[in-house]
């Protein structure tokens, strides 16, 4: 610009007029990073970059953001719950059980002022991720789509190649690193013969008096199936809801993307005899005919590929004539699809690699553990769209799941491009239990992407201290170093939380008799999401990790803790809880990590040449723990204590030949012998 | 669980099965005189009560009979109630009820008549018994001349166990007859009850028994003394066993393998092993020193030669002395020692630790993980239903805490209600609340972080339990004092005025120095400081205030700068810029010149300021002390110390005869944890006041001076030169022990594997393509079998311990049952 502005002295002026002007008309051209997509997905990235002060831009291609909860659920009932009450005050707690918010650090944007309903209207959400974004001020553009998005080679770019995007109107824009949060937008659809009859979720009437008396055949057996069925059910004379696979649960499942109660009255109804009904079949083998009063026969493709194509439809052969009791030989008004949605991969260039995964999570594009794709470096896909990491298992493909993802993303490129290491507290290894304890108890993140996302403890030399590291994707452990430029060189320890390895499942019975695990050495049978605790002498490589075994977030440890489940998932029992735990770390680190007053650390420190770390770290610190009088008191009655003031005459009665009456609780000896436990008790 | 205490349990199972075999065997048989006599067989003892038909007043004897016939019998030896009818002419009835006897047979001959006074009891019943059956093979004697005309005749031929017992009949006499019962054909028995026989030998502490081992085999020449053992133990049946298997055993072996892996019958028996390492060069008088120390430990420890040059394993190079425990999970303990009465106490120190640990036998045979021994967490849960004054601090919220610590000077506790260290620091806390009530304007609130985790977060608060103060106008102050009551109310108390004070009158800066000014605030601390400087010594200034400004709540410091400092300095010869330091308690006042000292040595010279040259220790205070890396001198003083003892250390120090150590003292009354420092360096409470060196940084060797002698200046630097110069022994080694986990943990990775090992590896099923539903259907049915049949095996492999461990006691009992019918 200061060469443009200097020309006029001595540039000709045509010419001058188009230099000027060329920056002008594209204002800005380069942004350090790009989001696709101002959802919730993109605001929640553009938060976190706004925050850290980055430079940034969102397209959206519509007025405001949201766009996609402007259409949809169709019925307005969005089914992520709104819970504004836990009897909690912690705000972080209380996030595992908002499946709305995003992460922010205004407390007024939590979804509970913007909704009372426990299943919120989907408007209400616009008008929130709306406020989201204008009160953070994050930086978007509207009405701008995307029409194209290609590489372009440059060895000087943060990845080696820029995002060049075009817009609808031709502008093209330059980004270091591209970060999709597009969601999944297409409806899929099944290509069979009549499909042309069959209405789609996204464009079907919402108003049940369209149904009224009529026979619907549902294709589908997702949340948007039945939540369609559940609108008109009561006007309909039946409905028949048809899929390729068994109805899956949630509750049986513990995927929140599959059949929730909320719209499960289809199911009921069925199971209880009306006319409605559920039936499994491979769409692709069915045809569907539209006979001469305008009514739909299913037929199979088979049949009709038999008929020459100028036979009228009425006379296609149904399998009701070879088998009269075919389950759908009744006729149907209507047909509606609620298949589902997949992602939009066609703005994106070849040379972006960017295709789609395997056979059943192909509506996603194919994405690293670290969200990355695995065609292009600097290539990131958030939210919805990213859930092939973990679809169907967890929350990934959710606001309440994707928002932590993004955060993770956006540690991950903190570190990449500009130096900061994942954030980390480093603390004396005295509060490595309750470190744990605390988030246990109230980390969100690994409560909604349980299995997903885990907190790293990287230990430090000797065992004195450590480096606590929130919500890492677990499968990128191996890369541990080069992703958060943290290193564990001497041992880690990894949080997860996960439910019982053969609790959930489409049809496994989640009720019954003795779920429920109470005592803490059976805590590995543990079935409701519960904490696990993974010790590792020394980091997992990307092989051990891609090896794992089946069913394991993670690979083998070295140590495993499962903190037993707990019906109010309030992890803070001393002895149920916080003692097997603390012998685990114990006995993964080799050392004692009980906590002791300053009294037994200073017998310690005039009897013996080692102190308990809780000593080192505290008491010869100048911050030993003081007991008062009461403690002291329960503390001799348990035995852990001694009362030396006593000691005198304890040691007057204990004349020679007199012998100790059996059962007396130990004289003053023993108790300081159980004060240093390591005898040969192991 | 270590053989040592494998040893234990069979041995008293041994008993025990000796016992209730007997409550098993009918009860003693009731015969007819004509009956009786003719069940006696020839060789066999019997012991035969014979009573009036339905006499009532012997029932309690005849009980005690009842209970002595089944170890009776353990022995060989039957008994039978006989009952004489009134018509009997048997001479063995009596003619009156009080002149019932009971008689010892051997085949049908009557050995002994006893009165039935006699047998009081089933200890005397047995012992009585046995003494006249073991009549040959226990010598009684009464008088020293027997003792040694039976010592002279077994010299060279066999050895000897003498024992003492009050009387005949008492346990302790059973417990011998027993003995020799068993060992009676190999050793030469002898019994005394004479206290005067037992003295004339030269014991002292004569106790209810005694017993000694006499090594008179060893000893070929008639005119020399048979060497002898004392036992330690009580007695009873199984420490004389005991006692007599380690006489067995060798008295020396020498071996050339890894001391960990040598097993002796020591080690079997539960005692202790002691390696007295030889180099070829000095074999013959490591071989010397090495029978001298097995002499004196016998039967508490073995003693073996470990032959350093044909050692396939190391040892660390200066080890003379290498010592195993008798459990096996201890490691070796390679130890330096010059002396040999060293070796010796090392042994009797560690006994008694092995004493103490049988009581908790039975808690160590299966220790429980899921009992707490964490002692603030167990304290803190055992008052839990305890209500605390929590009015008198404020609680704040997320919405509270940002008006309230900005409305006035507030401390705020931040602690989570789960951690028990907060919880146990908050009664503390509490109690500060209760000290200030009313008098303070600083305000005592809390927050608790397991609520209002995101404004700890906020206030950089990341571990528990965290104090700081927030004033106005100035960045919060954490508190990094002891977590106690005493700590945080200097804290508070001493942050009431502000750091450093500056005082600008010489009539006010001569009320602080005298301690006038703050009168209030000398409990918290003795000493004041006050920094001098002229007007115009700006950076001395400013590092002087930040140095205040960094210790504010541990001590009182002052700044004067005025024109007229001169006065200040003149008076207390300080050239400017100086500090002066108030000490308070002494009534002293010295001067300190800070020219170019910077913050840091400024801090450290106030800090070092603050120690005592002769300071009690306490609790509190140590951590301070021990900073300085020294070994400790401490005079250990039931209640004040003597002001002789003061003036002794004090004199030293003055001669910097003590520039090496720390020396301090210990007021038993204030500090009682004390007695239990001094349990561990002695074994017991030995006399006070004592004076002891601890070195705690090199070696933790710990020295007593010598409590025979009056501490002196003169006494205390010639023990000092001597502990220099390597002459003294001494007292104990503190543990250099690593603290280890204190319990094991639950092995959940064993336990998923045993459980996966009856299903082979499967398939995720949910990747698996939904084609046949059928089979799919199949397939998780089994998985649904599969969570059922988990528990089931979980309960198998938490009862495997226990059932393991039964299995092992009955083989024990089994092996003690053989014992005990080999016995017989």
């Amino acid at each position: 610009m200061g060469v443009s502005a200097a020309a006029p002295l001595w540039g000709p002026p045509g010419l001058l007029l188009t230099l000027v002007l060329h920056p002008t008309v594209c204002v800005r051209s380069h942004w350090d990073y790009c989001v696709l997509g101002a959802g919730p997905a993109g605001l929640q990235m553009a938060a976190f970059l706004q925050r850290a002060g980055r430079d940034y831009v969102v397209f959206e291609r519509a007025p405001a953001p949201g766009s996609f909860f402007t259409r949809y659920p169709r019925h307005r009932k969005l089914i992520s719950i709104n819970k504004r009450y836990t009897g909690k005050v912690n705000a972080e707690f209380n996030l595992r059980h908002d499946w709305n918010s995003l992460l922010s650090h205004d407390p007024r944007l939590l979804f509970r002022h913007y909704s009372r309903a426990y299943f919120p209207d989907a408007g209400d959400m616009v008008r929130y991720l709306g406020d989201f974004a204008n009160r953070l001020g994050l930086h978007v553009l509207y009405n701008t789509t995307i029409t194209h998005v290609t590489l372009d080679k440059d060895q000087g770019a943060w990845n080696g190649h820029y995002f060049i995007l075009t817009g609808q109107k031709g502008q093209t824009y330059q980004c270091s690193v591209l970060l999709v949060a597009t969601g999944v937008s297409v409806p899929n659809q099944v290509d069979f013969p009549g499909s042309e009859y069959v209405e789609g979720y996204e464009s079907v009437s919402v108003d049940p008096e369209d149904f009224v008396g009529q026979n619907v055949l549902i294709l589908g057996r997702g949340n948007s199936a039945f939540e369609t069925a559940e609108n008109i059910l009561g006007v309909t004379n039946f409905i028949h809801m048809l899929s390729r696979s068994r109805v899956r649960l949630s509750w049986a499942t513990h995927y929140v993307g599959d059949l929730r109660a909320i719209n499960n009255g289809l199911l009921d109804t069925y199971q209880l005899k009306s006319l409605d009904g559920l039936l499994e079949s491979d769409l692709t083998d069915l045809a569907i005919v539209k006979d001469h009063k305008g009514k739909f026969h299913i037929t199979l493709k088979f049949f009709l590929e038999e008929t020459s194509a100028n036979q009228s439809a009425d006379s296609v052969t149904l399998p009701q004539d070879d088998n009269d009791n075919f389950a759908m030989r009744v006729a149907y008004d209507r047909v509606i699809r609620c298949l589902g949605w997949k992602f939009d991969f066609s703005i994106f260039n070849q040379s972006l690699r960017l295709s789609s995964g395997s056979e059943f999570s192909k509506k996603y594009p194919l994405i690293r553990a670290s969200y990355e794709s695995k065609g292009s470096r600097g290539l990131f896909i958030l939210g919805t769209a990213s859930h092939s990491v973990d679809y169907r298992r967890s929350a990934g493909g959710f606001i309440h799941g994707f928002r932590y993802t993004a955060r993770a993303v956006h540690r991950l490129l903190e570190h990449r491009h500009h130096g900061v290491a994942w954030p980390s507290t480093q603390l004396p290894i005295t509060q490595l239990t309750s470190a744990i304890i605390r988030r246990v108890n109230e980390a969100s993140g690994l409560y909604q992407m349980f299995g997903v996302l885990a907190d790293v403890i990287l230990l430090k030399e000797n065992a004195t201290a450590f480096e606590y590291l929130e919500e890492l994707p677990a499968q990128t452990l191996a890369q541990l170093g080069t992703l958060t430029g943290r290193t564990a060189r001497h041992g880690l320890f990894v949080l997860s939380m996960e439910y019982g390895k053969n609790f959930s499942g489409p049809d496994k019975d989640v009720f019954f008799h003795d779920r429920s695990v109470g005592h803490t050495e059976d805590a590995w049978l543990s079935n409701f999401l519960h904490p696990v605790v993974y010790y590792y002498r020394r980091l997992p490589t990307e092989q051990e990790v891609r090896f794992r075994p089946a069913h394991w977030p993670l690979p083998r440890p070295t140590a495993i803790h499962h903190i037993v489940e707990d019906f109010l998932t309030d992890w803070t029992a001393p002895v149920g809880h916080i003692l097997p735990l603390r012998r685990f770390l114990e006995n993964c680190l080799d050392t004692d990590l009980r906590s002791f007053y300053a009294e037994s650390c200073f017998l310690f420190a005039l009897t013996r040449q080692k102190l308990p770390p809780f000593c080192q770290q505290g008491y010869l610190r100048g911050q030993g723990l003081a007991s008062t009088e009461s403690l002291q008191r329960h503390g001799v009655d348990s035995g852990l204590l001694q009362d030396y003031a006593a000691l005198d005459h304890l040691d007057a009665s204990r004349q020679p030949g007199h012998h100790r009456p059996g059962g007396h609780p130990p004289a003053p000896g023993p108790a300081l012998e159980s004060l240093d436990g390591n005898r040969e008790e192991l | 669980m270590s053989s040592h205490f494998n040893v234990f349990r069979i041995g008293i199972s041994f008993i025990l099965m000796c016992i209730f075999n007997k409550s098993t065997e009918d009860s003693v048989p009731e015969l007819s005189p004509q009956k009786y006599f003719n069940t006696l067989q020839p060789g066999k003892a019997s012991l035969a009560y014979f009573c009036q038909v339905d006499s009532p007043s012997t029932s309690v004897l005849l009980e005690e009979l009842n209970e002595a016939a089944g170890p009776l019998q353990d022995y060989g030896i039957s008994v039978a109630k006989v009952n004489c009818a009134k018509e009997e002419i048997s001479g063995y009835c009596g003619k009156e009820k009080d002149l019932m006897k009971a008689y010892l047979f051997r085949g049908n001959i009557l050995l002994r008549e006893f009165p039935t006074d006699t047998l009081f009891d089933v200890n005397a019943i047995i012992a009585h018994v046995l003494f006249a059956l073991l009549f040959n093979e226990v010598k009684y004697i009464t008088i020293l001349e027997d003792l040694q005309n039976i010592q002279n005749a077994l010299k060279g031929k066999a050895n000897m166990v003498f024992s003492y017992v009050r009387a005949i009949g008492t346990p302790e006499h059973r417990a011998v007859m027993e003995a020799a019962f068993v060992y009676g054909t190999t050793y030469q028995f002898v019994l005394t009850t004479e206290i005067a026989l037992l003295e004339s030998i030269g014991s002292d502490n004569i106790e209810l028994a005694h017993l000694y081992f006499f090594h008179c085999k060893l000893v070929s020449d008639s005119t020399q003394q048979c060497r002898r053992t004392r036992m330690e133990q009580s007695l009873t049946t199984l420490n004389i066993h005991l006692f007599v298997k380690t006489m067995k055993a060798p008295l020396l072996t020498e071996v050339a393998e890894d001391p960990q892996q040598v097993s002796t019958v020591h080690l079997q028996l539960g005692l202790p092993l002691v390696f007295i390492v030889s180099q070829q060069a000095t074999y013959e008088a490591d071989r010397r020193t090495a029978e001298w120390v097995a002499w004196r430990l016998l039967g508490k420890a073995g003693v073996l030669l470990l032959l350093r040059d044909s050692l396939k394993v190391n040892i660390p190079q200066h080890t003379n002395v290498v010592f195993k425990r008798a459990e096996k999970e201890v490691p070796v303990e390679f130890l330096e020692l010059h002396d040999v009465n060293l070796i010796i106490s090392h042994v009797e120190n560690n006994m008694h630790i092995e004493e103490t640990q049988e009581d908790e036998d039975d808690d160590m045979e299966d220790p429980d993980m899921d009992i707490q021994d964490d002692e603030v967490a167990e304290t803190v849960y055992r008052d839990r239903k305890r209500q605390l004054s929590l009015e008198l601090t404020v609680e704040l919220t997320e919405e509270t805490f940002n008006a309230t610590v900005m409305a006035s000077d507030s401390i705020v506790l931040f602690y989570a209600g789960w951690h028990a260290v907060s919880m146990a620091f908050l009664q503390s806390y509490i109690d500060v609340a209760v000290k200030l009530k009313d008098t303070s304007t600083m305000l005592l609130t809390r927050i608790n972080c397991a609520d209002w985790s995101d404004v700890c977060t906020k206030q950089n608060v990341t571990e528990f339990p965290t104090v700081k103060m927030y004033k106005k106008g100035e960045n919060p102050v954490s508190y990094v004092g002891m977590l106690g009551t005493e700590g945080l109310l200097k804290f508070i108390q001493l942050n009431r005025i502000s750091y450093p004070v500056n005082i600008t009158l010489i009539q006010e800066a001569e009320e602080y120095l005298s301690g006038e000014l703050y009168k209030d605030l000398l409990t918290y601390s003795s000493v004041s400081v006050l920094g001098l400087f002229s007007p115009t010594m700006a950076t001395a200034k400013e590092d002087f205030t930040e140095a205040g400004n960094y210790l504010k709540g541990s001590v009182i410091t002052g700044i004067y700068s005025e024109e007229d400092v001169w006065i200040l300095s003149n008076k207390y010869a300080a050239t400017l810029p100086a500090l002066l330091l108030a000490r308070h308690k002494e009534g002293k006042i010295e001067s300190i010149p800070l020219a170019n000292t910077h913050v840091q040595d400024m801090v450290q010279i106030i800090t070092d300021a603050l120690l005592e040259t002769f300071p009690e220790i306490t609790v509190e205070n140590l951590p301070t002390y021990l900073r300085l890396q020294k070994p400790l001198l401490i005079l250990f003083s039931d209640g004040s110390i003597n002001p002789q003892y003061r003036k002794v250390i004090l004199t030293l120090v003055k001669q910097k005869h003590l520039d090496s150590l720390t020396p301090c003292w210990l007021n038993l009354k204030n500090t009682p944890v004390g007695r239990g420092i001094l349990r561990a360096y002695f074994g017991s409470l030995p006399s006070l006041p004592l004076l002891v060196l601890v070195n705690l940084h090199s070696g933790g060797h710990v020295f007593a001076f010598p409590s025979n002698q009056s501490i002196t200046e003169q006494s205390l630097v010639l023990w000092l030169k001597k502990l220099e110069a390597g002459l003294e022994n001494h007292i104990t080694i503190l543990s250099a022990q690593e603290w280890k986990p204190p319990l094991p943990a639950y092995d959940f990775l064993s336990m998923m594997d045993a459980a996966t090992v009856p299903h082979p590896t499967r398939k995720e099923p949910e990747y698996k393509k939904e084609t046949d539903v059928q089979e799919s259907d199949k397939e998780q049915h089994e998985d649904k079998s599969a969570v059922r049949k988990e528990p089931v095996e979980t309960l198998r492999i938490k009862h495997w311990n226990k059932s393991n461990w039964f299995k092992e006691t009955e083989k024990s009992l089994k092996r003690d049952k053989e014992l005990c019918s080999k016995v017989r």
